[in-house]
């Protein structure tokens, strides 16, 4: 069997499919970010992935963490709001594992996301259950660090989409929608949506298989 | 040293440039202050763009980096993270009322004052009351 893992054109792919679901998915995200934020994560969302997957086809870097950083770069200069530190965060610590590797296994790639999600948390200071994207980073790794077999991993995707989807009772403490206190509840955050899609596409570029869902419908 | 440097990083270009120009009549031209602001001609911040702020700033003096809420702070964390030691040594991102910390301390800079009294001034601001009691 041949192992699961990423090499530079899958990558690419990543990213060029997580720029067209978010740009597919923008209004449903710009309208969850309407009724708890500021309007605008769907928008900055797919500005900053379509920066970042003109500049990774400008630059064609030679390896995965060569690519990583330019994607890290586009989105921290066309994002604008608190997702482009973020997401930016997740590139550079993703870059940092897998610096000089034109290919990468599982293990390495668990591990680069791993750091991600120990950069995320440095950056925001959330906590799980803060009603931020930590709460699919948090229960997604924590399933896949488990689970890294390649059957198993399509499983990762659900889990990812249960804990977006479970954002939606909690009261958020972080960013704007912190200051709407119990308000806050009754909307799915849109960081977790967009990150719950991330790990869905991210896996689907991984080992393929992985079916679409509807989120437009089941979020709003 | 030099005097301190001021980079004022606000979602809005105009807030950033007006405030500028409000604290530059007060502080006089010997206070560097440059906006890293807005994103295009929208509402937004950006790590890079602070970068760039910070290197046009005099290399004998600190960098002081104000900014006005949210995401302007993370951005000016990544954007400490992202710049080479020569320039991160010698910068600090400022907790204080923007507007009020932004003048209280760029007079302070402009007596030729250290970083620590300048940041000093600037914290003090969200003690300072407006109207009296």
């Amino acid at each position: 069997m041949i192992g699961v893992g990423m090499n530079l054109e899958q990558f690419a792919n990543f990213i060029h499919d997580y720029a067209q679901r978010l740009e597919a998915l923008k209004d449903t995200l710009n309208e969850l970010d309407n009724r708890i934020g500021d309007g605008d994560h769907g928008t900055n969302m797919a500005r900053g992935f379509h920066t970042a997957q003109q500049q990774l086809q400008a630059k064609s870097p030679e390896d995965l963490g060569a690519a990583c950083n330019v994607v890290a770069m586009a989105l921290l200069g066309s994002v604008g709001g608190a997702s482009g530190p973020l997401y930016g965060t997740i590139f550079m610590k993703l870059g940092g594992a897998l610096k000089n590797l034109a290919q990468a296994d599982i293990e390495q790639l668990i591990e680069g996301l791993q750091a991600a999600k120990t950069g995320i948390i440095e950056r925001g200071k959330a906590q799980f259950g803060d009603k931020t994207m930590l709460d699919v980073w948090e229960p997604t790794l924590e399933y896949v660090t488990a689970h890294s077999c390649d059957e198993e991993l399509l499983q990762a995707v659900m889990v990812a989409r249960i804990a977006a989807l479970e954002t939606r009772d909690r009261v958020a403490k972080k960013g704007r929608a912190a200051y709407l206190g119990p308000r806050s509840a009754g909307t799915c955050d849109p960081g977790s949506v967009s990150s719950g899609l991330f790990f869905e596409v991210l896996i689907s570029a991984w080992r393929g298989g992985v079916e679409t869902i509807p989120w437009e419908t089941l979020v709003l | 040293m030099g005097n301190a440097s001021f980079v004022i990083v606000s979602h809005s270009k105009k807030l950033a440039d007006g405030l500028i120009q409000l604290a530059s009549q007060m502080a006089g031209p010997s206070v560097h202050m440059v906006p890293a602001a807005g994103l295009g001609d929208e509402l937004g911040t950006s790590a890079t763009d602070i970068v760039s702020a910070m290197e046009t700033c005099p290399e004998d003096g600190a960098i002081l980096l104000f900014f006005d809420l949210g995401s302007a702070y993370m951005n000016c964390q990544m954007a400490l993270e992202l710049s080479p030691p020569a320039i991160r040594d010698r910068s600090w991102i400022v907790d204080s009322p923007l507007v009020e910390g932004v003048i209280a301390s760029s007079v302070v800079a402009s007596m030729g004052l250290s970083q620590e009294e300048v940041i000093a001034a600037a914290e003090e601001a969200y003690h300072i009351r407006k109207v009296a009691e």
